[in-house]
């Protein structure tokens, strides 16, 4: 088992109200000098077996026409920290 | 022989029997499909209707966007089997790559639920031969995600072609249905493809049909006797 990581984000030209609400939340709560938050998605997925280039490529397949629209949004694909990489990958 | 006219529920849909009951009223027959079915029906054109399919996850419309029904359905909208998204559906039409541009949380956060003024801007396509071109509506709006935004070229794009299909009208008091209810760019509250036969906005024109129900006007009935007209003379 490894785990692979999608991060989705707005583009950076688009409005992200739910970002700025946090934002304007902070100097309450004693927090300053944060001038602005953007809110995104994280996604976690188990994969079974080794993560190779083939698991990484159909993932990025998977981000870019399912967990993120990429008409409004970005991804990242990575793989977490300590997981199992298969040669092929390094 | 009339028009069939096919009505999608998915889970969570809401207004699929509003939108029958509207099909009914204009004079077509309405045809109830279902989301895990691919068979159409041999229906002449298809309506994706408001409410909040999956559960809006992931995005608004982005799990239906993948269902059974919709793969035949992208498959005939492409080669012109008019298509209809009211509010969900629209999203859902945004989110299969069928219209340009995406649907977004409203900019204030809130749900907004009201009447909405809205300018026919193309009266040109499949489902909007009943209006005339710069034609004043009041419907009914019901929306979480109803933010329309997309990038400055598709956005120069739909205002050079003529794609922006209704815009809403903000030159007025909100309490009389004018304002942009949703941050949606360039006032965008609905649009169409280049063929016509593609047609999604937020606001709900099946809820504005009979003159007994709601805010009494039936501003929303040419949508459904504008298709009807269509496929009838076709």
């Amino acid at each position: 088992m490894a785990r692979v990581v999608v991060d989705v984000m707005l583009k950076p030209e688009i409005l992200d109200p739910q970002g700025q609400a946090v934002q304007r939340a902070l100097p309450r709560l004693g927090f300053e000098g944060i001038s602005d938050v953007r809110q995104g998605k994280r996604f976690e997925l188990e994969v079974d077996g080794p993560v190779d280039e083939a698991v990484l490529a159909r993932i990025h397949d998977l981000a870019e026409s399912f967990l993120a629209n990429t008409v409004i949004e970005d991804f990242i694909v990575k793989v977490e920290e300590g997981a199992e990489v298969a040669e092929a990958a390094k | 022989m009339t028009a069939r006219i096919g009505v999608v529920t998915f889970p969570g849909s809401l207004d699929d029997r509003d939108t029958r009951r509207a099909i009914r009223l204009a004079g077509a027959e309405p045809v109830a499909l279902w989301h895990k079915d691919k068979d159409l029906k041999q229906v002449d054109a298809v309506v994706l209707p408001g409410g909040f399919s999956y559960g809006d996850y992931l995005r608004a419309g982005a799990i239906s966007r993948f269902s059974p029904v919709m793969e035949t359905v992208i498959e005939q909208a492409r080669s012109g089997l008019p298509v209809l998204g009211i509010c969900n559906g629209f999203q859902v039409l945004t989110e299969a790559h069928l219209l340009p541009g995406g649907m977004l949380g409203n900019d204030h956060l809130h749900f907004v639920c009201r009447d909405q003024k809205l300018r026919v801007e193309n009266a040109e396509t499949a489902w909007t031969g009943d209006y005339r071109r710069g034609q004043e509506i009041n419907i009914p709006l019901k929306n979480m995600d109803g933010r329309y935004v997309a990038d400055q070229y598709t956005l120069d794009r739909l205002e050079a072609e003529g794609l922006v299909a209704f815009r809403y009208l903000v030159d007025g008091a909100a309490a009389d249905g004018y304002g942009n209810p949703n941050g949606s760019l360039n006032d965008i509250a609905g649009i169409t493809n280049e063929a016509g036969n593609v047609v999604g906005l937020m606001p709900h024109p099946e809820h504005a049909v009979e003159p007994l129900i709601g805010s009494g006007r039936t501003d929303g009935l040419p949508f459904f006797t504008s298709i009807l007209k269509k496929l009838v003379n076709a």
